[in-house]
Formats: structure tokens, sequence, C-alpha cells
């Protein structure tokens, strides 16, 4: 898509667990994504796929296991700045209602990049440009249609450069016809050689844009595989029953 | 004499209150405008302390938090003023003199802190943890996120219930007159009740209501008007809030329906 892409890096979840109480949400999760690929983790509700994304950024920590960065653990770096190196998209968008879309995407430019007024404020709309609401730099999140928002959050997510994006779920929360425009943008983020984990429904851009796919149940990686393995030949059976259900 | 003229000649001796006038605007005024805005200052940032204390995941910080709001919200507030007036007066003395001011707008900020605490954690928490979490996902520190995300939303969602206190806060500034003031440090009430004693005729106790409403109903009214424009945004510009402008909506449509069926 951008310059913003090619510092990519690889990722790999190696063997994570996180339980919360006696409710055991990952139970050994391996996840392996290439410089540049994209991987799709699809699944019933409830099968770890939003716990995995958190436990990437550690927004969540995992109680066991490793996240790997580039061929480097990041378990014991500072939190705050792994999250400015990986990007994340959420459902609800959280954009932050009390700032106006170009601030919004400012904020962390001017307070944890430290760039100037100006400076920051080109990056943005050059990133708003992107998504193609340059146009809305001034709007409050609540005046634009859910789409848009989520193009305004990975707008946001953008501006700081990550080298990896995390996508949970982004178009869930959409009406059906905005959810075409998020996902061209998505796309178009793949295709430029981002590093991205989507956990999606949209099955259709799973087998379209996704490198892997990675079937998600009760906190474990099933199957996993290039789309094409997933979706005409899958093995196991609880996969087999998941496809039959949303295709 | 019928009861209704003694009424009027008790309350509404026009001579009476044109006498007080002058004091109640030249003393009274700023007396009490000095007393309920340090107050108010004060006890805000004290009370946004308190709130961030009560929410913290250290109970270190979340108890003593509770005790200290349990107690100053718990006791009448005539009591903390003579507690802390009368209770700090020798420390006072030594630190600026023997001027119980110092010690009122203290004891008023410390009462209101312990409201206004309750008051703001409440809206604080009143913000989805999802914006939290967006913040935090971005590489910000929980006190930053807090600092720039949570609490300017929070704050913004409980401004009438501030308006609340703040008015409550002018009116106990009364209270200082416990502490023994000079004639230069009387405020409203003070002054009012003065009259009222060296005439044997209340009007100019009615005058220094009137200066209270005069202070608290433009007070609720500007704070109204600024809080409408924090949930509607401005005309054209525009940068302030609007998150609440969809619960807002979805409820009065929601109510809109009912009455329908």
């Amino acid at each position: 898509m951008t310059a913003s892409t090619t510092t990519s890096v690889s990722l790999d979840v190696r063997d994570v667990h996180l339980a919360f109480g006696p409710n055991r949400v990952l139970r050994g999760v391996d996840l392996t994504v290439p410089r540049g690929a994209t991987a799709c983790v699809i699944g019933p509700s409830g099968s770890g796929k939003s716990t995995l994304l958190r436990t990437i950024n550690r927004l969540i920590e995992p109680d066991r296991g490793d996240v790997l960065l580039d061929g480097r653990s990041v378990l014991r770096d500072d939190p705050d700045a792994l999250r400015q190196r990986v990007g994340m998209v959420f459902q609800q968008f959280n954009l932050f209602p009390h700032m106006s879309v170009l601030r919004n995407v400012t904020l962390a430019l001017r307070r944890l990049r430290k760039l100037g007024e100006d400076e920051a404020e080109a990056v943005a709309r050059a990133q708003l440009e992107l998504v193609g609401l340059a146009g809305k730099a001034d709007a409050r999140p609540a005046q634009l249609s859910g789409g848009q928002q989520q193009r305004v959050a990975i707008a946001r997510a953008l501006a700081l450069r990550p080298e990896v994006m995390l996508f949970d779920e982004a178009t869930s929360a959409l009406d059906p016809e905005l959810v075409k425009g998020v996902l061209g943008v998505m796309a178009d983020l793949a295709a430029g050689g981002m590093t991205m984990v989507v956990v999606t429904h949209e099955m259709g851009f799973a087998r379209q844009v996704a490198d892997t796919v990675a079937f998600m149940d009760r906190g474990v990686v099933l199957e996993a595989g290039p789309p094409e393995a997933i979706f005409e030949r899958a093995e196991h059976p609880r996969l087999q029953r998941f496809l039959a259900q949303v295709l | 004499m019928d009861p209704l003229s003694t009424l009027w000649e008790t309350f509404f001796d026009w001579d009476a209150m044109r006498e007080a006038l002058p004091e109640m605007l030249t003393v009274g005024l700023p007396n009490t405008l000095i007393l309920a805005v340090s107050a108010a200052l004060l006890g805000s940032v004290l009370g946004l302390l308190l709130a961030v204390a009560g929410i913290s995941r250290s109970r270190w910080l979340r108890w003593p938090a509770r005790v200290y709001t349990d107690v100053f919200r718990g006791l009448p507030a005539a009591a903390t003023i003579l507690l802390i007036g009368v209770g700090l007066a020798p420390l006072g003395m030594q630190v600026w003199g023997p001027d119980p001011y110092p010690l009122g707008i203290l004891a008023l900020s410390l009462i209101a802190a312990a409201y206004i605490g309750e008051i703001f954690r409440s809206g604080i928490q009143s913000v989805e943890a999802a914006q939290l979490e967006g913040a935090r996902a971005l590489g910000f520190s929980w006190s930053e996120a807090m600092r720039m995300v949570i609490i300017p939303q929070g704050i913004r969602r409980v401004l009438p219930a501030w308006v609340n206190q703040l008015i409550a806060l002018i009116k106990d500034s009364s209270l200082v007159y416990f502490l023994g003031l000079v004639a230069s440090q009387r405020e409203l009430f003070r002054i009012g009740q003065d009259y009222a004693a060296t005439t044997g005729n209340e009007s100019a106790l009615l005058l220094a209501g009137l200066c209270y409403l005069a202070l608290t109903v433009p007070l609720t009214h500007a704070v109204n008007w600024i809080d409408r424009r924090l949930r509607h945004g401005r005309p054209a510009t525009a940068p302030i809030d609007e998150d609440e402008d969809d619960d807002t909506a979805s409820a009065l449509s929601g109510a809109t329906e009912g009455d329908r069926r």
C-alpha cells in the first residue's frame, strides 16, 4: 500500500497458553506468519481467536509460550514499545469520540513519536487519504458511518508505521454494504506486503487474501494451511462442520 | 397588624436592603467568591486524585481514598470546618498567621473533594473499557491513556453533577463564619446576618439569599449550555465531544417508540 509496509516483520506464536481462572482460553496455540504474509484466523465464537490477538501485542499476557517478531521474543520487551510496533484494529473501532478524526490519528504520533504538530498532521492526512477519508479529517467519529470509522481506525494504526497488523473481527460490527470498503483497504494492505493476522468471519476474504488460514476451536489451532486446503480439503471433522455452517 | 404585612415588613424592607447592599456587594460577594472559587479549584483537583486512586489497581491507593471519602462525606460540613479551623489553627498560625481564611478554604476543599471524587469516579468508570484498550493498543501507558482518553471523556459525562457540588460549595462557604472572621472577611451570609441582628429586620438576609441565587442559577445554566455543546458539538468547527450522541438519540427514539405503542 505504501512505504509503511516495507518494514514488516515475521511473526511466530509458539505454544501460547492462557487461562482465566479455571477457564483455559488458549491451550497451546502455534501460528507462523512469514514477513509480508497474511494469516486469517477463523473459528466459532469463544474459540479464543480474539484472545490470541491480544496476547500477540500483550494487551493480555500469556501464561506460557512465546511470541516472536522477526525471530526475537518480545515477551520481555516494554509492552508499550511493543504495541507501537504492532498495530491493532478492533471490532468496535475504539476511536476516541471526544477528538476529531485528525486528532485521533495524530495523538500517538505527537505524544509517542514526538512529531511536531505540522509533521504529525501531514502524516495523518496522508494516511487518511490512503483510506479514502481525507475529507473527513475535521469530523468527529460519531459523524461517520461505521465503515468510515473503521477506516479511520486502520489509518490511526498505520500512521505509526507498524511492523505487524492485527485485525479483530474488523467488519463484524458493520452494516453489510459497508463491509466491502473496509475489506478492500485490508486487501490493499496485504498486497502491499504488511504482515497481518486477521480474525474474521468473512470467509470470502480469507479465501482470496490469506496466505494461511488457521482454524481455532476451544483454544487450539486444529488445522492450518493455505486457503485452498482449508476450504476445499478440510480434514478435521470439526472444521468440516464449521465450514458447512458458515459457507 | 395582620400577619401578611408583618411578613412583608420583616423580609421586604427595601430601605434595610438598600442599606446592606453596598457592603454586600463590595465585601460579602468578593469573599464568597474567593472562598467558593478557590475551594472549587482545590476540591476538584483533589477530587480527581481521589477518583483515580479509587479505581487504582493498588489497594494502598484505593483504600485510603475510600476511607477519606467516607469520613469527609459522612461528617456535617459545619463540624469539619470547625475541626479543621480550630484543630489546625496552631499550625496555621505558624505558616500564615492568625488569618482563619486559608483554613476555611482548606476545610471547604477537603469536603468538596470527597463528593467531587465520587462524581468523577463514576464518570470515569462509565467510559467503556474498549477506549482504554484502544489507547493501550497504540502504545500509550496506562497513565497516558487515562490522562488523554479516559478522564476527559469521563468528566464530560458528569458535568451536571459536578455543578451540583459547586452550588453546594457556594452555599457551604457561609459556614466559615464559625471560625471568627474580621469585618472585612465576612461573606454574604454573615453580612446579611449582622444587619439582621443589629436592625431586627431580616430583609438583609433575604438580600443575601438573592445574591446566592444570582451566583448559582447562572452557573447552572452556563454549565448546562457547555454540557449541550459538548454533547452536540459546535455548529460549524466543532472540536468537542459527541460520544453520547448515539446513546441519547437511541434512548430518545426508544422512548418515542414506547410512547407510540
